[in-house]
């Protein structure tokens, strides 16, 4: 009985603070989705209206609304699997045998991840600069031609998932050493002396081995890729020609740039259920593949 | 001889990649350490000519870049220390306490992992703004006192405390706070430290929620007020790189000091799928 009392005082306070600042807003949210929430109803709350599932209705309709989407899509189509090759590559490297000053390499390629994503953001920006940016000097000194980066529609998507890559890499590559060196040793040795080569051991031995590993990866990856927002904030402001617009940054631009906060919250809630969908495809997937 | 090659091949990969990922930042020191103007030629200088301070005096003097490293080294410790105190007391509970309804909670704690934090932000605003906290410190700590991550990582933690030694305890006589004080905190300093780490670069690092609650610019924090800037002085490489320095250095040199304890933590965050 005496646990039970002090149980409950040891959790209060936690769960009043995640009940009130983030349950109670979950719920509002999706309330408030229903509504014509603006500027208007912002000054007074006699000017707001339901308009049951209007904004959801206005959301469909409009373009800008599925380029965002395409945008983001696009950014976790092309960016996922690149992260987590680079990611597993890495991994790889590092959990060699082979490799010397490990732990100094593994500072130096996890650095990225905690750096601030705005400041190393508007470092990008600068390296990615047309003129005097010293990626395009690299490109030019080898005989390619100049791109670009943030100006051309067509170049600006691409740019940011060669920064998310750079930023993020070292996360996902921390989990993979920890998954290497779960598997056994002893199913290296049994292929080595059935003569398989270091391709093949990889493809039979080390991949199977991370099956979880990569599904938890990529659970973790299009979850956070889907949430892109800084950066196209801070090296394209969603252009050119709107090209970087992700879904988030069409929310905050409808919620806190046009104060349309019924719009906003339905785009918030449109990304829940797309995220939701996403992670229950990844899981089906892994299910037939036998890997759950 | 094959394995010579083997081990050369595996090096040199290392040394590109590892390169690869520290140059921008090496990149980011060089110019920030540039006379005004000097980025901006081609081809593009690697090394300042002559290295200058320029660039951090014109921040820290006519910036204001002092005050918003003030406010996010305050908002950064005050979130650390309401995140220990919120969570690991919950944490703690959620694995060693016995109450109704502990499990259904905690389960539905983790289920509500899989609701991004953005669904909550308008209402979130709005009902800060009612209680006056928009546009004040209060509004970007307080929704981050308690999170399901941090109870997590401690709750993982303390399910090692054998029952033995808090039953012997109480046996003894020993209150649970006296348990909690005296047992507890000391066995879980470890996860204190990794929860703390977490904790603080996060706050340090965090840009939408700051961005949405701090519209006076004097209670800019460094990433909120760098992306202002940003916007405003295209121009200056040099002023720009020395911001992303002074924003990023703390935090680098902080991992590299606590590095075990936030890869511990890392790993801790990522089983519970």
């Amino acid at each position: 009985m005496r646990g039970e009392r002090a149980g409950w005082f040891f959790v209060a306070p936690a769960l009043a603070v995640i009940g009130v600042f983030f349950f109670l807003p979950v719920a509002a949210a999706f309330v408030l989705s229903l509504t014509d929430f603006d500027i208007y109803a912002l000054a007074n709350p006699r000017n707001l209206r339901f308009v049951g599932l209007g904004n959801y209705g206005a959301l469909l309709g409009n373009p800008l609304f599925w380029q965002a989407l395409g945008n983001t899509l696009y950014f976790v189509a092309i960016g996922v699997p690149l992260s987590i090759a680079a990611s597993l590559g890495a991994a790889l490297l590092l959990d060699s045998r082979l490799a010397r000053f490990k732990g100094l390499f593994r500072t130096a390629l996890f650095a990225p991840v905690v750096t601030t994503l705005v400041a190393v953001a508007v470092i990008w920006r600068y390296l990615l600069h047309a003129r005097y940016g010293l990626i395009d000097y690299g490109l030019h000194a080898i005989g390619l031609p100049a791109i670009d980066w943030l100006g051309d529609p067509h170049w600006a998507m691409p740019a940011i998932i060669l920064f998310a890559v750079w930023k993020n890499f070292g996360y996902n590559m921390i989990i993979f050493v920890a998954g290497l060196q779960t598997i056994p040793e002893d199913l290296y040795e049994a292929a080595r002396i059935d003569g398989a080569s270091a391709l093949r051991r990889f493809w039979h031995v080390t991949l199977p081995g991370l099956a979880p590993v990569v599904l938890l990866v990529s659970l973790l990856t299009v979850a956070g890729y889907l949430q892109l927002f800084a950066e196209p904030y801070v090296m394209t402001q969603g252009g050119p020609g709107q090209s970087t617009v992700s879904v988030l940054y069409f929310m905050y631009e409808q919620g806190f740039k046009w104060w349309n906060l019924g719009t906003a919250s339905a785009v918030a809630f449109l990304l829940f259920v797309l995220m939701l969908a996403v992670t229950l495809i990844q899981l089906a997937v892994a299910r037939r593949r036998g890997v759950l | 001889m094959k394995r010579l090659w083997g081990s050369l091949a595996v090096n040199a990969l290392l040394i590109v990649a590892g390169a690869l990922a520290i140059a921008p930042l090496l990149w980011m020191v060089s110019v920030s350490l540039m006379r005004p103007g000097e980025a901006d030629s081609f081809p593009p200088p690697l090394v300042p000519g002559e290295p200058s301070l320029a660039a951090y005096r014109e921040l820290f003097a006519h910036q204001g870049m002092g005050r918003y490293f003030a406010n996010s080294l305050v908002l950064a410790c005050a979130a650390t220390v309401l995140s220990l105190g919120f969570n690991v007391t919950a944490g703690y509970a959620f694995a060693k306490l016995r109450f109704a309804g502990r499990d259904l909670i905690f389960q539905l704690l983790l289920g509500a992992l899989v609701i991004p934090g953005q669904v909550a932000m308008i209402p979130l605003f709005l009902m800060l703004k009612g209680m006056g906290l928009v546009n004040n410190f209060g509004g970007v700590l307080i929704p981050a006192a308690a999170g399901v991550f941090g109870i997590f990582l401690v709750r993982q933690y303390a399910l090692s405390i054998p029952d033995e030694l808090l039953e012997a305890a109480r046996v003894d006589g020993a209150g649970e706070f006296r348990i909690f004080r005296s047992i507890v905190l000391p066995v879980l300093t470890p996860i204190m430290v990794t929860l703390a780490t977490f904790t603080f670069l996060a706050s340090w690092n965090d840009f939408m929620w700051p961005l949405i609650v701090l519209g006076d610019d004097k209670l800019y924090t460094l990433p909120v007020a760098l992306a202002s800037l940003s916007r405003e002085h295209v121009q200056d490489a040099e002023l720009m790189m020395a911001g992303a320095v002074v924003t990023v250095a703390p935090v680098l040199v902080l991992f590299v000091a606590l590095q075990r304890y936030y890869i511990r933590g890392l790993l801790a965050g990522s089983v519970k799928g």
